[in-house]
């Protein structure tokens, strides 16, 4: 049913948005902690910025994306002298891209899953004790485990669903940059509707088994007190 | 609250468009001179011209299913002919109001020589294409490599814009080092204006007749037909030519 190329926008889809959320989980998870137990002034700066994604237009962050990873840019620079060639219009490229694209959907569910375990359990495992580290890693991670859970799979399907930073910094380059929303975007552009329709379809309905599965495992409320 | 019951009505107030008013979608590589011809068309005429740019492609989709536009500037005479033969438009109105010259462009000034033998030395990693599907422009930058045979040996290395705009601006910000342009967007007085750039000989391309057509949702509209008389007078043409364009 699904065209070798649409297969191909598929995976090329899936390995983005699987990379994207390892890459968040590692930087994201530190930001969270911040986030959830610094009083420090700057806080609210980083929160801010962190938020940026949700708001700004994706035009801005791709405008800037591609002004600041051009040959021009401060990390085109960066990235050239270390001889890794120039980000735009490659796979890498959309990586760091969806990388800030989506680092809310990360920070935003773990900040939350961190401030809900509150102070007590670290002050337990201080006293018996544990090392940050140890605390972190025994106590933290198991309580904040549906945090993570909710993070990597809103990250992931973010990411899937990103469509206008891909399509001002990747080129529409098959196999490397043109994922699954912007080869439908080119199917509709071309009046393919039947291609458009088989893709768009498998899309939706991989939105929705994702949000479903996420509402289905939430715990339901529970009657009284 | 009486400022905040004053902020949504007015949120809520029906936007309407003047009577006088035409919609018009413009081929991106005609933005620069709509530009112009718009402010003057406002000023000579009284009406008003609400522009609209994209790629050719997309503005027969979005005509197809009902879009309000009333001219059609396209970037081919192809689109104009199927929107003609669907009963889109209104009859006799489609004309030539220019046609486009295609540039190989750099922002580098030293990367394109004056024979563009670049494209067969090589010696760049991205060359940026409208997309050939729904940009004329594209297209025959796609003929062009194919007539020189290194469409092979480049395809690897094209990314592709949505549009000709797009297209341009991927070259400008140098991500991609060269691309195909409409002579139009990097012309200044007369000559390219900046980088490095190859006209294209008119004989490694089809021609690329840009056609004007009233449609449907402008007949009898008096600010539509207003701009397609506009669009063949002397002031008009005076703009179309000096943005590199060949007129008929």
């Amino acid at each position: 049913m699904l065209t070798d190329s649409d297969l191909q926008a598929i995976w090329l889809t899936t390995r983005l948005a699987g990379i994207t959320t390892v890459i968040l989980l590692l930087v994201g998870t530190p930001i969270a902690w911040l986030l959830a137990r610094s009083r420090s002034w700057w806080k609210g700066p980083l929160g801010a910025v962190v938020a940026l994604p949700l708001v700004l237009p994706p035009s801005v962050l791709g405008f800037y994306l591609l002004l600041a990873m051009g040959p021009q840019g401060p990390v085109g620079q960066l990235t050239a002298s270390l001889g890794l060639g120039v980000l735009p219009f490659t796979f890498w490229g959309l990586v760091v891209a969806s990388s800030f694209y989506s680092l809310p959907f990360m920070v935003q569910p773990l900040q939350n899953a961190f401030e809900s375990i509150g102070e007590r359990p670290l002050e337990v495992a201080a006293t018996l004790r544990a090392s940050p580290l140890d605390t972190f890693f025994s106590v933290v991670l198991p309580l904040a485990k549906p945090g993570f859970i909710t993070a990597g799979v809103l990250t992931f399907a973010h990411t899937v669903g990103e469509f206008g930073v891909v399509l001002m910094i990747g080129g529409n380059i098959p196999g490397v940059t043109r994922v699954a929303s912007v080869q439908i975007y080119d199917h509709v552009e071309a009046l393919e509707y039947a291609d458009a329709h088989r893709l768009a379809a498998v899309m939706l309905a991989f939105s929705f088994t994702v949000l479903l599965a996420m509402y289905l495992r939430r715990p339901k409320p529970t009657r009284g007190d | 609250m009486k400022c905040l019951i004053t902020l949504i009505l007015s949120l809520l107030a029906v936007v309407t468009a003047h009577a006088d008013e035409v919609q018009v979608a413009v081929a991106a590589n005609f933005t620069g001179p709509m530009q112009v011809i718009s402010v003057l068309f406002e000023r000579d005429t009284g009406h008003k011209a609400s522009l609209s740019y994209g790629s050719t492609g997309k503005f027969y989709a979005q005509i197809v299913n009902g879009a309000p536009f009333q001219v059609l500037l396209a970037a081919d005479d192809e689109t104009p002919a199927k929107l003609i033969k669907e009963g889109k438009t209104v009859a006799g109105t489609a004309f030539t109001y220019a046609i486009g010259k295609l540039v190989l462009w750099s922002a580098d000034p030293k990367l394109i020589d004056a024979k563009g033998e670049v494209l067969k030395k090589g010696g760049f990693k991205h060359l940026s294409l409208a997309n050939p599907k729904t940009a004329p422009y594209g297209a025959a930058g796609l003929q062009v490599m194919s007539k020189l045979g290194v469409a092979d040996a480049i395809k690897p290395l094209i990314v592709q814009g949505e549009n000709i705009s797009q297209t341009h601006q991927f070259i400008s910000t140098g991500a991609a080092e060269l691309g195909f342009v409409a002579y139009s967007q990097v012309i200044k007085n007369g000559t390219i204006g900046s980088g490095s750039g190859w006209i294209v000989p008119a004989n490694l391309y089809d021609p690329i007749r840009q056609d004007a057509v009233l449609l449907a949702k402008g007949k009898d509209k008096p600010a539509a037909v207003a701009l397609m008389n506009y669009l063949k007078g002397e002031k008009a043409l005076a703009v179309i030519k000096s943005f590199g364009y060949e007129l008929r």
